[in-house]
């Protein structure tokens, strides 16, 4: 397929294309207006803040990171298991999922407080906020993915006399991995938004200060550069997450997977 | 199978007392209108589903106390139904896993039967990587690997193209004259169940019941030369009489 061909370039090029002359023109808005760098500071500060302050920031991402690397884990593994649980008994799914699903719909901010309250070691109570707000996906897609096994092969499973256990081995995990990496991948910026939002409510606490609080820092010393670079180094790191869990999936799908497979097959 | 009857909990009589014997190594046909209960009968024979009244036996399954044991029966759906994560020795070499049995004497029998459908060479692709008659031909192996008494086919080659459908006739004839596997084989191809089969039961639908038996008498082997013979359009003629009859019940 032609499309297919010309739009390979295009995925790098557009964007970046777009991005370049959004940057420049800020530049150029910034320039002429003579806005003050406290109101509005323009691309060249905020790059100059993030060479010289970048040391500093990138330690406290490393802090946020953590967090967000640990919640989603937590959540990749508990989400797994509990929609797993839910696979094997109808009755528990029944009694527990609208429960998930109150913890999920209850604004993150509203509880971070309380969980700071309870919770008092810090790193604890900054990786159970980024954990609920990131479980959901995973536990709702991988029991969606648990329960759509086809019904043929379902039957050719009884057929030969097949356990739960292998019902579950060899036919409801395989179908649900592509659920379960859709979840994961929405997890990743959830996590992510997650332990920002905590810290955002948590303050330094005495901890290690992570790169949300920098950011309320940065503003209050209307260091609104350095704010810039602290928000541009948070979102480039959700990019990232994005990509190699992005990554991921694909290396685990491209052998069967529809999603994975490559432009050339068309 | 002796006044087998199946209700669905909606209340809809989907069989009415059918009585059905198949004998060692016949190749059964059944044929007639969609909704006429064909599938709900071969998801009974095969212990899918179960029937709300009669019984169900089979000979060959007697000194088991009734109960079927895994892998006597292969089954293959209307869809290949393979597991698309799996290669095709791994889709194969199911029945052996779920049996717990997976050695290097099973695994020797799953390239055989690959090699048996014509699809040797191809034991590591992915089912998406195949066309639609070779995911069909994947999926008989399954049924055959573990050289089951009886093989039940529903609707295999509705979903292929008539080049594709002759082909895989003509692979299944040669599978079956060289082991004489007891076959039912529900089709709505009247052309091809006169070619497939020594015997066809017509069914006739609202309740699903059979309206007419009839034995197959075509020279064996059978070749597709006879596909043109006079013999073989005769036969074809009576069935679909047979089977506008059938249809024509239904109205009445």
């Amino acid at each position: 397929m032609s499309a297919g061909r010309v739009s390979r370039w295009w995925h790098i090029f557009a964007p970046l294309a777009v991005g370049t002359a959004f940057l420049v023109l800020w530049e150029i808005v910034v320039r002429i207006n003579g806005i003050p760098p406290y109101i509005l500071p323009g691309p060249s500060a905020i790059a100059e803040s993030l060479w010289t302050d970048g040391p500093s920031l990138f330690g406290s991402l490393l802090v946020t990171l953590r967090v967000t690397l640990a919640a989603l884990a937590a959540a990749a593994i508990l989400g797994g298991m509990i929609a797993v649980l839910f696979s094997l008994s109808r009755i528990l799914e029944l009694s527990l999922f609208p429960y998930a699903v109150i913890l999920q719909v209850t604004p993150i901010v509203a509880i971070a407080p309380l969980i700071i309250i309870w919770v008092r070691e810090p790193f604890l109570a900054l990786l159970v906020c980024a954990w609920i707000v990131a479980f959901f996906p995973i536990v709702a897609n991988t029991t969606v993915g648990l329960n759509s096994a086809d019904r043929n092969l379902l039957a050719l499973f009884r057929l030969y006399d097949a356990s739960p256990v292998q019902v579950l081995r060899y036919l409801k995990l395989p179908t649900a991995l592509p659920f379960f990496l859709t979840g994961l991948r929405i997890s990743g910026g959830l996590a992510l938004i997650g332990a920002v939002v905590a810290e955002f409510v948590a303050g330094t606490g005495g901890a290690e200060t992570g790169l949300a609080f920098r950011i309320l820092e940065a503003g209050y010393r209307l260091a609104i550069p350095r704010l810039f670079a602290a928000l541009f180094l948070l979102s480039l790191t959700g990019i990232v997450i994005y990509l190699v869990l992005d990554g991921l999936s694909r290396v685990l799908l491209r052998p069967w997977h529809e999603s994975a497979l490559e432009e050339e097959e068309e | 199978m002796h006044g087998i009857g199946k209700r669905f909990r909606s209340g809809l009589t989907a069989l009415e007392a059918i009585d059905l014997d198949i004998g060692k190594g016949e190749f059964l046909s059944l044929i007639g209108p969609s909704g006429c209960g064909k599938t709900t009968l071969l998801r009974i024979i095969a212990g899918l589903a179960e029937p709300s009244q009669g019984e169900r036996r089979l000979l060959m399954a007697a000194d088991t106390g009734g109960h079927i044991s895994s892998g006597r029966v292969g089954f293959v759906f209307q869809d290949p139904t393979l597991m698309p994560w799996s290669t095709v020795i791994d889709n194969v070499l199911l029945p052996f896993r779920l049996a717990g049995r997976v050695g290097s004497a099973e695994r020797e029998r799953v390239r055989s039967e690959i090699r048996a459908v014509g699809l040797a060479g191809f034991e590591r692709a992915y089912p998406r990587e195949l066309s639609g008659g070779m995911r069909m031909r994947v999926s008989i192996a399954r049924a055959l690997v573990t050289d089951p008494d009886l093989l039940l086919l529903d609707e295999p080659f509705a979903a292929l193209d008539e080049i594709t459908r002759m082909a895989l006739n003509d692979d299944l004839l040669r599978l079956w004259e060289s082991r004489r596997t007891t076959v039912v084989f529900v089709t709505h191809s009247v052309f091809e169940s006169v070619y497939l089969s020594t015997r066809i039961a017509i069914m006739a639908t609202r309740p699903g019941r059979i309206a007419a038996d009839l034995p197959i008498e075509l020279p064996q082997p059978r070749e597709r030369a006879q596909r043109t013979s006079p013999a073989y359009a005769t036969i074809c003629a009576t069935v679909s009489e047979e089977l506008a009859r059938a249809m024509a019940e239904r109205s009445n």
